[in-house]
């Protein structure tokens, strides 16, 4: 019953996305009129019932309902709650569900909650979100139907792959579904502004909290994946240019351009159809990333099947939405007026010198991802790009936006003296050319040429983020400038992860038996036994490995194991990693020789740790930006009208918000 | 600056850093494309010896054996048409099975030997690698 309860709800859904459409793109012209007037009760309707029909899903799997095609190939009745629950979306199906889910949440929230929008382009915005909408419930509904049934049922399930029995499936595509669902929001913002002709600022900042909220979502989706695949694939890796992760890397990239320039939009009114364009190439990334993920042309733990029609339904759905997006931008960018002019020397020059590296950087990461299926396609040529290519191309446009980024905050908007500029980058350059000296010095030769520039660099960098509070009173610093800082120093504390990871990575393979002693850097790793453990639906090997420190007292049981589970029959190896304070010392049990051996695999990963707190830095720059952007452009307000009007504010705060963007007008040179 | 020229400033230097992007790239992938090769390929051409490839296909039952140092194997990795032995130092990844799929990263000693680097997992397993699904297809394995 539930089952088709859901697949009713979602064709509901649909249809209602279907009016929604009609509703925005021929209502726009009379936003008070009645067909305009669908749009928001409509997209509100429409995420209740498609959240209805992902609740039934969530139901369905959480009981183990093996009359559903779906939970009986991707669940089974043994497996942990938890994982019953993140099953729901660890399959294709039911993955894209969440996605249309979210979209369509996002939707009704954008639907409630923008009152600065002119109406008729909030109209349009509605459409434009729905018109999105509905590809993906047509994808759902006509090739990959999640409630569908089978019969008779079966007696059970096939289990969930190993590999994604781990808390992080219950947080990973979520978040980075969240991103690319907040980014194709901005994308609508985007289409409703061209559709009415009406890109400006007041468009810019509606469009803005949705592109930092995607923007933190992706940047924290990408630091938990990376964090995931370094601690669930026992390779010690926290990076593989693996296709999937570059799906991701590309909306991240361009999401992180797009937030830039949206600012400049926002503040000096300038960059109009730029912020425009940007906006649709982070849309059509996040369908690249989509279709790559999802159509199973690639080879990834992300890729749960291998279907065609699938992937030529995606392919066409991103023809579609792309061609009609760059064909809309071409149509209307004539009438999109120039915004206000800037010096080269000046905020603004320098965000567009960070635009233009970051879209050098996406270029190169995409060109890298595409090339091998084009070529296959076009050639017939089997090639793969791997970490050598992204490595040696990318990292010179990257060391220079970093360096970039220390800068840019330092100059002033509109226009700014050389002198000036060079005055406020003085510390940061000395401690830039000291560094470069001392570690030159200290490593050089001794370390990749990559690895050292990236020290230094890290180091300079770290200085000059901080230097916009210089001279500040700390306490008066609004909270968007704050998460500037934070977020420019998580990136040279990432790269400071980075470099020292790749510089000073220690690690040996051996063959140890019981009672055998290893060192790897500074650490003794004695091998006492191996013991058999059981868990839920798993048997084990345990090594038991005493490790213990040169010249310190610090000693530590490490546990690390190898894993079978029974439904499906897998291995993996669960990694035992000790984090200290300057970096993590990461073991892995391999096979039995049969002879009383084990293979031992053993790292010594100096301030690894410090790419994923700098990933996290990055994430909480953006929530911070994005509550002082809030407070800044209309919950203060909100905020003084509901302590003083008391229980009943409506009327005083629709009357305040509506004249938001005058009370939001640029403040101060300095943002 | 006129209001058109600076757009017009813009696009131009757009244009160009696009057009770098584009050069650099194409100068790394030819330095970097590591060809993908199954092992009856080997036989209607003659492997570069020389640079970083891929080799896939299924893993022979019952060829892997341990070598005396206790942290180097060798397999034989075959398809219809051909097989060919591969030898790898390190722990193969958790999903690697004897009868099922397999990437290996490394390079030919000569058109009979692959000393691999790496062993790309085959996360999922109901996955094949794209390059030998075109082979799969035929028999109607992929699911």
């Amino acid at each position: 019953m539930l089952a088709e309860f859901g697949l009713a709800a979602l064709w509901l859904a649909a249809a209602l996305a279907a009016l929604q459409i009609y509703a925005g793109l021929w209502g726009w012209r009379q936003p008070q009129g009645a067909v305009a007037a669908l749009a928001k009760p409509v997209a509100v309707m429409q995420a209740a019932l498609v959240s209805a029909a992902f609740v039934s899903l969530i139901l369905l799997f959480l009981r183990t309902d093996l009359s559903v095609k779906l939970v009986v190939a991707n669940s089974h009745a043994a497996k942990p709650w938890l994982y019953k629950f993140a099953g729901t979306w660890g399959n294709h199906e039911g993955s894209m569900l969440l996605w249309v889910t979210v979209l369509a949440v996002a939707g009704a929230l954008v639907a409630l909650l923008e009152k600065r929008l002119e109406p008729k382009t909030l109209v349009a915005t509605l459409g434009a979100q729905a018109l999105i909408g509905l590809g993906f419930y047509g994808f759902l509904l006509i090739a990959s139907n999640p409630f569908a049934r089978q019969f008779p049922a079966a007696t059970e399930g096939m289990g969930l792959n190993p590999l994604l029995q781990d808390p992080g499936l219950a947080f990973h595509p979520p978040t980075l579904y969240f991103g690319y669902v907040g980014i194709s929001i901005a994308f609508a913002f985007a289409v409703g502004a061209l559709i009415t002709r009406d890109v400006g600022p007041a468009f810019a900042r509606a469009m803005r909290p949705w592109v930092l909220i995607s923007w933190v979502f992706l940047t924290i989706g990408i630091v938990a994946g990376s964090y995931w695949a370094y601690y669930e694939l026992g390779w010690g890796g926290w990076w593989f240019w693996d296709p999937v992760e570059n799906a991701s890397l590309m909306p991240w990239l361009a999401a992180t351009a797009l937030l830039h320039s949206v600012t400049v939009l926002a503040t000096r009114d300038g960059l109009r159809a730029w912020t425009v364009m940007l906006a649709v190439v982070a849309f059509s990334m996040s369908m690249v990333g989509t279709f790559l993920v999802r159509s199973g042309i690639l080879t990834s733990v992300h890729s749960f099947a291998v279907d065609p029609e699938r992937g030529s339904f995606l392919l066409m759905l991103l023809g579609l939405y792309i061609g009609g997006a760059l064909a809309l931008f071409g149509l209307r960018v004539g009438t999109v007026r120039e915004g206000n002019q800037f010096d080269p020397l000046s905020r603004e020059g320098g965000l567009v010198l960070n635009n233009l590296l970051l879209s050098v950087l996406l270029a190169i990461v995409f060109i890298g991802t595409l090339y091998p299926l084009a070529a296959e396609v076009l050639t017939g040529e089997k090639l793969s790009i791997g970490p050598p290519y992204f490595n040696s191309v990318s990292a010179a446009p990257a060391l220079i936006l970093v360096l970039l980024m220390g800068a840019g905050p330092l100059i002033r908007w509109r226009r700014d003296e050389g002198g000036a500029v060079a005055r406020r980058l003085i510390v940061p350059a000395v401690v830039l050319a000291a560094a470069a000296i001392g570690m030159g010095l200290l490593w050089g030769g001794k370390i990749g040429m990559l690895p050292l520039l990236g020290l230094i660099v890290a180091a300079g960098v770290a200085v000059a983020s901080v230097a916009p509070l210089a001279k500040r009173n700390l306490r008066r610093t609004p909270l968007f400038t704050w998460g500037m800082v934070i977020a420019h120093l998580g990136v040279a504390v990432s790269l400071a992860g980075m470099a020292s990871d790749s510089a000073f990575m220690q690690e040996r393979l051996v063959a140890m038996k019981p009672g055998e002693t290893a060192q790897i850097g500074s650490f003794k790793v004695r091998f006492d036994t191996v013991v058999p453990i059981a868990g839920p639906n798993w048997t084990a090997v345990e090594a038991q490995l005493h490790v213990s420190r040169d010249g310190a007292g610090w000693t530590k049981v490490m546990r690390p194991q190898s894993r079978q589970f029974w439904s499906p029959p897998t291995e993996t190896s669960e990694a035992a990693i000790e984090t200290l304070w300057d970096g993590q010392l990461y073991t892995v049990i391999g096979k039995s020789d049969g002879s009383g051996g084990w293979q031992m695999r053993l790292w010594w990963k100096p301030f690894v740790t410090l790419i994923w707190a700098g990933g996290l830095m990055i994430a909480l720059g953006g929530v911070l930006a994005l509550i002082g952007r809030l407070w800044r452009e209309g919950g203060a307000d909100f905020w003084k009208n509901w302590r003083a009007a008391g229980p009943q504010p409506a009327a005083k705060v629709a009357k305040t918000t509506g004249t938001k963007p005058k009370a939001a007008k640029p403040t101060g040179t300095r943002r | 600056m006129k209001a058109k020229n600076q757009r017009l400033v813009l696009i131009m230097v757009a244009v160009v850093a696009m057009l770098g992007a584009v050069l650099l790239a194409m100068s790394g992938l030819k330095d970097q494309a590591a060809y993908f090769y199954a092992p009856s390929d080997v036989l209607k051409s003659p492997p570069a010896l020389d640079r970083p490839v891929r080799l896939g296909g299924m893993v022979r039952k019952g060829s892997l054996k341990k070598l005396a140092d206790g942290v180097s194997v060798r397999f034989i990795v075959e398809d219809e048409a051909h097989a060919i032995p591969v030898q790898f130092k390190g722990i193969l990844p958790d999903l690697f099975r004897e009868g099922s799929g397999v990437v290996a990263e490394g390079r030919f000693l000569n058109n009979q030997q692959f000393v691999a680097d790496n062993i790309l997992a085959k996360h999922d397993e109901r996955y094949m690698p794209p390059q030998m699904a075109g082979d799969q297809h035929k028999t109607g394995r992929v699911s």
